[in-house]
Parts: C-alpha cells; structure tokens; sequence
C-alpha cells in the first residue's frame, strides 16, 4: 500500500513545464495544412492519369514536385503528431510507450520512402 | 488500455420494481441506478412510480419523495435545493445536471437517473469526488500576493471584476468533468474542465500576483492540454458557464508567453 495524500496523488510529479511548443507547431501546421492540402490534393490529382513519360515530365516541374514534398512532409508529421494524442489518450503504461515509438518509426519511415519516391521521379 | 466496457461485477441488472400509487391517474416510471458497497451485488435499475399530481416539479422533488414515501434507503447529495451548493449533481436523461434546478417536464418519457458517469461510486447516486476535489486544491484557489496587504482591502477596477464574470459562479458539481471524455481517459492526470476553469479564475484576477507561477503549473502536456475541445463540458454545465473557453484563454496565454 502507498500511503499517498489525495493532493499528492493529485499532484503527481507537478508539471512537465511543456507542451505549449507542441500546441503552437499543432496550431501553425493547421493554418499551413488548411492551404496547402487543397493544393497538394489539385496538384497530385493533374498528375495522375498520364503515362509513364507524362507522370515524370509532370513532378520534373518545380512546382508540382514541391507541393507535393511540402504536402507530403507537413501531412505526415501532423498525421504522426495527431495519432501520438490518440495513443496517450487511450493506450496506457507499457504497450502505449510501445506504441508510440513505433508510431514515430511508421511515420518517419513512411516520410524518407515518399520522399525517396518523389525525388526519383522528379530527377 | 482503456476499457470499453464495464467489469463484470459492476455491470447493471434488473433491480426491484415498486409499486404504483394506488388511484392515481397522473403517474410517471423512475429508473434509479443502486448499488449498495455492503451488500456485494452488482448495480441494480429499481423502478419507481410517482402521483405527479403529489409531486414538486424538479428532478430532486421527485427524488425526495421516493426516500420518503417509497424507499428510504434511495442515497443522494443534496442540500441548497437551488442550484448554489452543486451536491445533487447526478446524470439524469443522459445528462449530467443538478437534480435540483432540472425540470421534471424537460424530459420525455421515463425518467432515468444514474450517478456522475466515469467515477466510483460511493453508494447509489453518490460519486467518489475526492480526487476531483484534490485536484481543485492543486491549482491553489485562493488569491495569492506578494505586496505588503493593503490598510483596508484589496482593490479591483469594475472593468476588472467584470472578468471574473462566468468564472466565479461555478459551484464544482462536477457535471463538466465527469462529461468530458478526455477526463474519463486520464483522470488521473488531466485536471478536467472544473479546475481549470478556476485556475483561470485565479489567473484573471487583477489582485492575484502569482499568475506566472500558475501557469507555469499548469504547462504540462496531460494537466491542460488533454483538452481537445470537445465542449461536453460546456454543453452539460447546470450553470450555464464555458469551462472549454476558459482552458482556451489559458492556452493563448501560454502561448503569448511562449511565441
């Protein structure tokens, strides 16, 4: 048995003086992603379609190719920053530790192929 | 791993049902939720039925009258029976309220009444607060200084007592809290939307001087920022306050500190 007062066991190890910095990337990625999804989503969507020689003329180009970096970057660490608060939400003690360090892996994983993808395509 | 349903001891059965008023004509059906800790059952719905033509018009009138006339074994807080003590807090129609101030005629149908959702239960109707409770003192409620305590009183503008309008009339029924999911999950570490709604009582305060100590504790990624704008809290309140809006000025100043 621990002997814990109600106000220690309230207070638990006090504050973690963070957070703050995660909010605000959270909040500036959404401004972000409220432009640039549209955009990524139209741009990806001209591209689709053609052959083989069209898709790779098509992301050679500054422009498309960029957004579709940019979109891809900022999507997946958002989607990644988003899935950490659904794990600490729901998942606890160990197998949510796990789970977050593989969630971390998955997304940055999935970042340097799609980011190897474009770049093989667009050079 | 949260748990999506209940353990097997604390799943509710059918309980008794009462008998009817004998020649009444205007009745209405109680669902009640009981659990007793003493007699080792699991929870129970007992069925009660009321003369509405004998019986006050809120939800706590109804209540009383059972314990009286019926059941005297029924368990509830009350006290105020106006909506300024916040003891009668229990989710009644799906909706966490104060039994006391909810009108018998806002509800359709059967009325069903089940203790604050997400907390132990101490006995029928009553939650364990405790924890709730130690939380409220974890933000240290009270006004705290560090000039010299003036000749008479400490002094606000009315421009600045006007902030704390919206703030100061919570009653800590706890209805916002036990609604909210995020507080369901993490409880234990998640202030939930009463205490930080005082916290930022304290905060505004023109008089209170420990404003960047407080924020300070409430910089944690589980004590505030759990909230993730849900608004059950400010849907439920029995009060009519906007607990989500406060911990929301809260986090613009932690911002403005930041950025």
């Amino acid at each position: 048995m621990r002997y814990l007062t109600d106000r220690k066991r309230a207070m638990g190890l006090g504050s973690g003086r963070s957070g703050t910095e995660a909010h605000w990337q959270m909040l500036v990625r959404s401004v972000i992603m409220g432009v640039l999804a549209p955009l990524f989503i139209f741009t990806v969507g001209f591209g689709l379609g053609g052959s083989y020689e069209e898709v790779l003329a098509y992301f050679g180009r500054p422009f498309p190719a960029i957004v579709t970096g940019l979109g891809l970057v900022v999507g997946l660490v958002q989607l990644m920053n988003e899935a950490q608060e659904a794990i600490e939400d729901y998942v606890h003690g160990t197998a949510g530790k796990l789970l977050l360090v593989a969630n971390k892996a998955f997304c940055f994983a999935l970042i340097a192929a799609s980011l190897f993808a474009l770049v093989k395509l667009a050079l | 791993m949260v748990e999506f349903a209940l353990p097997k001891n604390s799943r509710i059965v059918t309980g008794k049902t009462w008998p009817k008023p004998e020649g009444a004509t205007n009745v209405r059906k109680f669902q009640i939720y009981r659990w007793n800790p003493d007699d080792g059952k699991n929870p129970q719905i007992d069925t009660y039925f009321l003369d509405m033509d004998k019986c006050g018009p809120m939800v706590l009138d109804a209540l009383i009258k059972i314990k009286n006339e019926i059941d005297p074994t029924l368990t509830f807080r009350r006290s105020c029976r106006e909506g300024i003590c916040g003891s009668c807090a229990m989710n009644v129609d799906g909706i966490n309220t104060l039994a006391c101030i909810y009108g018998l005629d806002e509800i359709k149908g059967d009325v069903k009444i089940y203790p604050l959702p997400h907390m132990s239960v101490v006995k029928d109707l009553i939650p364990d607060l405790t924890h709730f409770y130690a939380q409220h003192a974890s933000i240290m409620p009270w006004l705290e200084t560090k000039t010299n305590r003036p000749a008479k009183e400490w002094r606000q503008s009315i421009e600045d007592r006007k902030k704390l309008d919206g703030l100061y009339e919570c009653v800590m029924c706890a209805s916002c809290s036990t609604s909210c999911p995020s507080y369901w999950w993490n409880g234990d570490k998640y202030l939930g939307p009463a205490a930080l709604l005082h916290a930022y009582r304290w905060i505004i305060d023109s008089r209170d001087e420990a404003t960047g100590e407080r924020l300070d504790e409430l910089e944690d990624p589980f004590k505030l920022y759990r909230c993730h704008t849900i608004m059950n809290c400010a849907k439920t309140c029995p009060k009519g306050l906007n607990p989500a809006k406060a911990i929301g000025e809260i986090k613009k100043m932690l911002i403005e500190r930041h950025v």
